[in-house]
């Protein structure tokens, strides 16, 4: 027989998450601080729509970009949450979580041999959806020092006459790093003088905690040069319904919707039905989740403080990135001796890229009482470390 | 700040005073302060426990009643409502809109105890000119908590 595999795909790596999913679930009674998903239930208002929907029969295709009605959502959040205005008939897209969104931005814009740059640590997907694309993946390392935020330089030296692509992972998983205005503006001239374009993944945006998250594509001369990328997944808790969408000029959009009009047709239709409401009448759940995140933040880096782990101050998402590189082992090392030792996953920095080496992603998408718990744990866990060593 | 720590206490007055302040990111004297002023100010009225008393062996029967009243001049319905909270047994006392005018929840030992708070105390009063007993057989859900279900975390360990 012949090897029924393609090459290309058979050479990407297994994600690094999934390779320690596979330790953790064959841990008993472990607890965990590693998922990469809100603690909350979607609220009910919103799964109370969901169901109406298929009460009232809407389980029949919409239209490949989407509901009309949810697009007009979206562009009126947009308009009021960053200032930025999309047409819904033609820049705004639906798509299978932002997931989806990611892939087809990378496939719609990528000629082979172009050079996309991935600030890493980052989310796992952009790497090999470019790789799949038949892009050049170009890793930018990120640095502790600069609170894991891209800067004008560090971009700057990566560049080359293939460089087509910059992926923007801000709000972060797994940093929590932001990128702040003034941040953005450097990027974005750096962006309009070597003519690129940018994948703005801003899955996280409603979970920022020092201010108001912007948008590049808010940026003079910017939005014709972006592919927004959101969904509902992390703001209103809604993971499993496997919505999210994209924005873009409309010459871009157009060949993203063609990719996902033959791939995908078009996204889960009572998930649609259910986000419209989410997006009129979910500002009020957004701001308590926000809350609640950002109390749980602060307790963390409080707790961290007083065990002595360093860890920089993060301002979104749901993540902390605290540096283990005292104790002279990988993140890996670490990561798995604490769950064999005390039952408690994380996952290793490296899952997101090399440089995350010396680090551990910490998720505090985790009730208080569950974080006091597994903070115990690590604190006791470090203490024997450190003992070990001296 | 007033209303962050309210609505925090309110869902778990148990929290220690310093890891509020860190969760709301301010100093701890100054959440002390607050606390101790909105009790003076009546604000903060108690610091009580939620119980399922249907998983002890103690038993408890809870009862709304709505009540009809005929309001006293000058004293609206103040003054019935006075003469009906002073009971121990008696757990709220709500004035509102609609087909009946006082919303009574008791509380008593046994269905007996409560028929006979009803016919002695509550109907014999005055003003009161009817009563109607409902009394509670399942509590779902209390001040915001679900009683009836454990729910587990439904996650996988790790996702990225
Ligand atoms: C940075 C980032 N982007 C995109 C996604 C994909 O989310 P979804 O497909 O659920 O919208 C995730 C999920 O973890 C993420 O962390």
């Amino acid at each position: 027989m012949r090897n029924p595999l393609s090459d290309k795909v058979v050479e990407i790596k297994p994600s690094g998450i999934r390779k320690f999913f596979d330790i953790v679930s064959e841990m008993k009674d472990a607890i965990s601080l590693g998922v990469g998903e809100p603690d909350f239930d979607t609220p009910w208002h919103i799964r109370d729509e969901g169901i109406y929907a298929l009460e009232r029969g809407k389980t029949f295709y919409t239209s490949n970009a989407g509901l009309m009605e949810l697009r007009q959502e979206i562009a009126a959040y947009l308009k009021r949450r960053i200032q930025t205005e999309y047409d819904p008939k033609s820049e705004i897209l639906i798509t299978v979580g932002g997931s989806e969104a990611i892939d087809l931005a990378l496939r719609a814009m990528i000629n082979p041999g172009d050079e996309v740059l991935i600030p890493q640590p980052s989310y796992v997907s952009y790497l090999p959806c470019a790789v799949l694309a038949d892009a050049v993946p170009v890793v930018i390392d990120l640095k502790e020092e600069n609170q894991f935020r891209l800067t004008k330089a560090e971009l700057l030296s990566h560049i080359t006459p293939k460089s087509k692509i910059l992926v923007l992972p801000f709000p972060n998983n797994p940093t929590g790093a932001i990128m702040e205005q003034r941040d953005l503006e450097e990027i974005a001239q750096v962006v309009i003088d070597h003519d690129l374009f940018v994948i703005s993944d801003e899955i996280y945006a409603e979970l920022s905690y020092k201010e108001e998250h912007v948008s590049i594509a808010s940026l003079p001369g910017m939005k014709e040069r972006t592919v927004l990328i959101n969904g509902f997944s992390k703001a209103y808790a809604m993971t499993g319904w496997r919505l999210g969408y994209a924005c873009a000029p409309k010459l871009i959009m157009e060949q993203m919707t063609k990719i996902h009009q033959f791939a995908i047709m078009c996204a889960p239709t009572n998930s649609q039905y259910a986000a419209v409401e989410a997006l009129r009448n979910g500002d009020e759940d957004v701001a308590m989740m926000r809350e609640s995140y950002n109390q749980r933040r602060r307790y963390l880096l409080h707790r961290f403080q007083e065990m002595g782990l360093q860890c920089f101050e993060p301002y979104g998402a749901f993540y902390v990135f605290p540096c283990i590189k005292e104790f002279g082992m990988t993140s890996e090392e670490f990561a798995t001796r604490f769950l064999q030792e005390e039952k408690v996953a994380v996952v290793p920095g490296t899952a997101f890229g090399d440089c995350g080496e010396g680090f551990l992603r910490i998720s505090y998408a985790y009730s208080l009482e569950n974080l006091k718990v597994a903070l115990g744990r690590l604190e006791r866990f470090i203490e024997k470390l450190r003992n070990e060593k001296n | 700040m007033r209303e962050k720590i309210l609505m925090f206490i309110e869902k778990n007055s148990r929290i220690d005073l310093k890891e509020l302040a860190v969760m709301l990111g301010v100093d701890e004297v100054m959440v002390a302060n607050e606390l101790e002023i909105m009790e003076q100010e009546g604000i903060i009225c108690g610091y009580h426990t939620m119980i399922d008393w249907s998983k002890t062996s103690t038993e408890k029967v809870t009862a709304l009643i709505e009540v009809r009243v005929t309001p006293q001049r000058g004293q609206g319905f103040d003054n019935v409502a006075e003469r009906i909270y002073k009971y121990p047994e008696v757990q709220s006392v709500y004035l509102i809109s609609g087909g009946f005018d006082l919303m009574v929840i008791l509380e008593g030992k046994t269905l007996r105890q409560v028929s006979q708070f009803v016919s002695d105390k509550l109907s014999t009063l005055e003003p009161v000119l009817s009563t109607a007993t409902h009394f509670i057989l399942k509590k779902y859900k209390e001040h915001g908590t679900v009683l009836c279900t454990g729910e587990s975390d439904e996650r996988m360990l790790v996702t990225p």
